[in-house]
């Protein structure tokens, strides 16, 4: 501990810490540009100097570390002075252009010019002019106003783990740019606009929409990934210019990811429902809510009446809000059917009645960078949760062993990787029961004799023992199941061997959650073998593929499009046009709805209504409706609530989407889900035969849900458009003879359609990547199986 | 095991990386980047004298390092080039020390016997003419830099002379 004195005032502080950091904890302010307490220190704009006793100069308070009985001046005369010469510099060759700048009004350099700039410059030559670049869709570039502060630089360097934009040239020619005519691809680019004191850099999708004081500041919860990030939501007169993240150290800390901060773009898209629609002798017309949901209602009914009740399924996006999930299984339940669901990506349902209560992290987000070892098991996290993956990559930049066990060699942003095992979809199982294997020797009664025996037979390859070896080191250790797990036709296989491989090696086992509220959904019982709050099921429904594969006869659809949504577009597209009928509850309308529902009913989207998230460490987050809604869209927990009514529902007598969120949190009571201890132990340990090249299919970051699909600026960006085609690495296109961009013909089972070829070498030998979510691919089928391409 | 990416090396020749390698053996194996100058003056050297986007690739993807980061070294140091550049690059300091000992002199007379100016390369391909900052030889100012040699105390005269050798 040092103690110091600032302005004549002591103060205790940690001997290493710097001037500003001090200051800035007890409430001192000291004017700065460059310096950013989540980034490292660059001393580059000079406008922290202070004055420090013994010291011939000024110093720079974001540089200099604190020595115990240091005094410090930041407001006397030579304080001043040195500080309203440097804001003097920097106004040199600043343009004065605030009225026509987005940044105007809540700018740093324009706020600290009114305390230390003077009233006129003293400068009349000419100006420096930086022409712009055009470096993608979310971010709008106005280089002239750049003060070199490389905050982006240090963000690139530092957070985002890609160094994208760079400070070319030197002295008064330094320039900050990309790489000549390259594009900035990071999936969390926007927060760069956030870190920008200018407006050098601003959001290209709000550019010249609004001035920052006609906004209105309100909080909300980003739906999109399991983080739950918090956010404020900029409004003027009841329209979404922007959204920016919140505050939260145990969550997002100050970041945001270009999903979670674009999306708002697919909240005004042009397909939006605004009116409830029927389908009256073939014909859609638009009619009113009580026209409307007496329809569904009665159509509902009937399909009970008619044939069985579980022949009426719920489906559900998981990015739906904890009340709506909770009143939809009620309503389907109340109609005495269990085919309810929201896990449309997964098709392995085997071991359900042992998963745990809801998909855990196994630890809070924030603990995840004090793993010393972590293994993910088929996630591209960076692109699944990309602040996720930022936690474990300032885990790996602590020394932490990450390891990857995937089916393509995945870029993960220069994170420290200390072992990547590339294997196809066939062979995870093969090498998770490799790992386990190597991990048992010489232990004891830690796993199920009969896993034990199944393992047996098993060889350990030196890079599975390698992985083995170093998941046995560290204090705090992590094994993480990804999205690319949970959707594989194996999956209960996986957890099995993944809980062994966690308990062999005293690891902790943690889920990562597909959607916003996937934790909600399991939690609000939106599952066909488990009631809210995880209570079993003796007789369970159908799950989700079943219902979409199988057929039934009526559908309730809450926030899906599944032909984009499911483990197999194409099955689902099928057996929703041959149902009797279907009532979708949606905030947009496709064509493709129109050819299998019955009822489109508007509802509104996770800005537009109250709600509740659980994220993917069990946090529950509240929010308010901070827009209302156009025309007659209505929150989804209104509608269902109503629905519940006219149905006969029992105790569907809520005023409130709070009741509802404590009618499941009484039923939840202090339950806790355990990862170690829900699974199943397998009866056989084999992989599938293989018959040609296998498909591997990913859910891109931008096709993750309806929102998303229709957020424009990042459907421009390179994620989105990279999803397309077909990719396989180069020797599979060669045993094929076609070359990059090549139209070629894809066979899986009876579909066959054409695509273009992607050379992608992060793809192994006898895989095809083919993304998920996009249009194009849906006729294609199931996201597992035998691909064959012809040129 | 997951194929590399990288493009193969295509621009450099097999001399120009083992010097590069002999540099990368100075400096712990994670700090490639270690190697970054010595890297971009190899490359300058065999492209003659100047500097390509394809170079500055290469030479990123070879020390495992953002391309723009390699850019931001390349275009802060005055030494590298980014256009075509003479068979001999003149730099004529125009400094303090140089302007008082008359280089404005030395400068004109490069310009009118050569008929290029700054930034400019003769028809021939012969001479290109660049203006530089303090090379530190100010004690016997004016002076110039003609490919690793130091010319001071320059006349006309003694410009005539040394180009005439270089011709």
């Amino acid at each position: 501990m040092a103690t110091i004195e600032i302005d004549g005032k002591p103060y205790t502080a940690e001997v290493g810490q710097m001037l500003i950091q001090v200051a800035d904890a007890n409430g001192v302010e000291i004017p700065r540009f460059c310096y950013h307490e989540k980034l490292s220190v660059s001393a580059s704009c000079r406008m922290c100097l202070v004055e420090m006793e013994k010291a011939p100069k000024p110093v720079p308070a974001c540089a200099t570390p604190v020595m115990d009985g240091m005094k410090v001046w930041t407001r006397s005369p030579k304080a001043l002075t040195a500080q309203k010469a440097v804001m003097e510099f920097l106004l040199i060759n600043h343009p004065l252009d605030c009225p026509i700048c987005d940044q105007g009004g809540e700018c740093e350099l324009q706020d600290i010019s009114v305390g230390y700039g003077k009233d006129a410059s003293r400068y009349g030559e000419e100006k420096r002019v930086v022409f712009d670049k055009n470096i993608g869709a979310l971010i709008a570039t106005e280089m002239t106003r750049c003060i070199h502060c490389t905050r982006c630089v240090r963000f690139g360097q530092e957070i985002a783990g890609i160094q994208e934009l760079g400070a070319l040239g030197r002295g008064e020619h330094t320039k900050i740019s990309t790489y000549i005519g390259q594009t900035v691809d990071s999936e969390l680019s926007g927060n760069m606009i956030d870190l920008c004191p200018v407006g050098a850099l601003t959001a290209k999708p709000s550019r010249f929409n609004a001035r920052a004081w006609e906004l209105q500041q309100l909080d909300s919860i980003a739906p999109h990934d399991g983080i739950g990030s918090n956010i404020h939501v900029h409004l003027r007169r009841n329209e979404i210019i922007r959204v920016v993240p919140k505050q939260n150290e145990a969550i997002n800390e100050i970041w945001l990811s270009d999903r979670d901060r674009f999306s708002y773009q697919g909240l005004t898209a042009e397909d939006r429902l605004t009116v409830p629609m029927i389908k009256k002798e073939g014909q859609w017309q638009p009619t009113d809510w009580e026209t409307a949901l007496q329809a569904a209602a009665t159509g509902m009914k009937q399909i009970v009446e008619k044939y069985e009740p579980d022949q009426l399924g719920g489906l559900a996006s998981a990015t739906a809000t904890l009340e709506e999930l909770y009143l939809l299984q009620r309503v389907i339940r109340g109609l005495g059917s269990d085919c309810v669901d929201h896990r449309l990506h997964q098709i392995d349902f085997a071991d359900q009645a042992h998963a745990p209560l809801f998909p855990y992290l196994g630890m809070p987000i924030a603990e995840i960078e004090r793993c010393n070892t972590a293994l993910i098991i088929g996630s591209h996290l960076r692109k699944e949760q990309p602040l996720l993956n930022h936690r474990l990559r300032k885990a790996s930049m602590n020394g932490a062993k990450v390891m990857f066990i995937n089916p393509i060699a995945y870029d993960f942003n220069d994170m420290r990787i200390a072992q990547q095992i590339i294997t196809s979809p066939n062979d995870l199982i093969t090498t998770l029961s490799g790992v386990a294997k190597a991990l048992l020797v010489g232990k004891n009664n830690v796993i199920p004799q009969q896993l034990e025996d199944l393992l047996a037979d098993t060889k350990v390859t030196e890079e599975q023992q390698t992985l083995a070896q170093s998941l046995e080191t560290g204090d705090h250790r992590l094994i993480l199941l990804g999205n690319l797990a949970t959707s594989h036709p194996q999956f209960a296989l996986i957890r099995a061997l993944a809980v062994a491989i966690a308990k062999l090696s005293s690891a902790k086992l943690g889920y990562c959650a597909e959607a916003g509220n996937s934790a909600g959904a399991w939690l609000a019982g939106v599952l066909p073998h488990r009631e809210a709050a995880g209570m079993p099921i003796s007789t369970p429904g159908v799950n989700a593929y079943t219902m979409l594969n199988k057929g039934l006869k009526g559908y309730v659809l809450l926030g899906v499009e599944p032909e984009l949504d499911s483990y197999d577009g194409a099955k689902a597209l099928e057996n929703l046009q041959k149902a009797e009928f279907v009532v979708s509850l949606t905030a947009y309308v496709t064509d493709t709805m129109k050819t299998y529902a019955n009822v489109l009913l508007p509802i509104s989207v996770f800005t537009e209504t109250s709600g509740t998230y659980v994220n993917n460490a069990g946090t529950w987050q509240s929010f308010t409706a901070v827009v209302i809604p156009k025309n007659e869209v209505r929150p989804g927990w209104k509608v269902l609530r109503v629905l519940g009514n006219l149905l006969n529902v029992s105790g569907f007598d809520y005023d409130s989407s709070e009741q509802v969120r404590s009618e499941v949190c009484e039923k939840l009571g202090q339950k806790t889900t355990d990862n170690l201890n829900s699974w199943q132990v397998p009866n056989d340990l084999s992989a599938r035969k293989i018959d040609g090249l296998q498909r591997i299919t990913e859910l891109p970051i931008y096709a993750t849900d309806m929102i998303v699909r229709r957020a424009s600026a990042l459907q421009f960006t390179r994620d989105a458009t990279s999803a397309k085609g077909v990719h396989v690495n180069s020797n599979v296109a060669a045993q094929i003879g076609a070359t990059e961009a090549n139209v070629v013909q894809v066979r899986q089972n009876a579909a066959k359609i054409s695509l273009p070829l992607v050379i992608d070498e992060r793809v192994p030998d006898g895989c095809v990547l083919i993304y998920a979510g996009q249009a194009e691919n849906v006729a294609l089928g199931s996201w597992h199986g035998w691909v064959e391409l012809t040129a | 095991m997951l194929a590399q990416r990288k493009p193969r090396p295509t621009l450099l020749t097999s001399e120009s990386y083992a010097e590069i390698d002999r540099w990368l053996a100075k400096y712990p194996p994670e700090r490639k980047q270690s190697a970054v100058m010595a890297a971009l003056t190899i490359a300058q050297d065999q492209n003659g004298g100047w500097l390509t986007s394809e170079l500055v690739n290469e030479i990123a993807d070879y020390l495992e390092m953002p391309a723009v980061a390699v850019q931001e070294v390349a275009t802060f140091y005055s030494m590298y080039e980014h256009k075509p550049v003479g068979q001999h690059k003149i730099c004529v300091c125009t400094n303090v020390s140089c302007m008082l000992c008359d280089s404005e002199r030395i400068v004109k007379h490069l310009q009118q016997k050569l008929g290029i100016g700054f930034g400019q390369i003769t028809p021939d391909g012969k001479f290109s003419l660049k203006e530089v900052e303090c090379l530190g030889a100010c004690v016997n100012a004016p002076m110039m830099l003609i490919g690793k040699t130091y010319y001071e105390n320059l006349t006309p005269e003694k410009i005539d002379d040394i180009l005439a050798r270089l011709n």
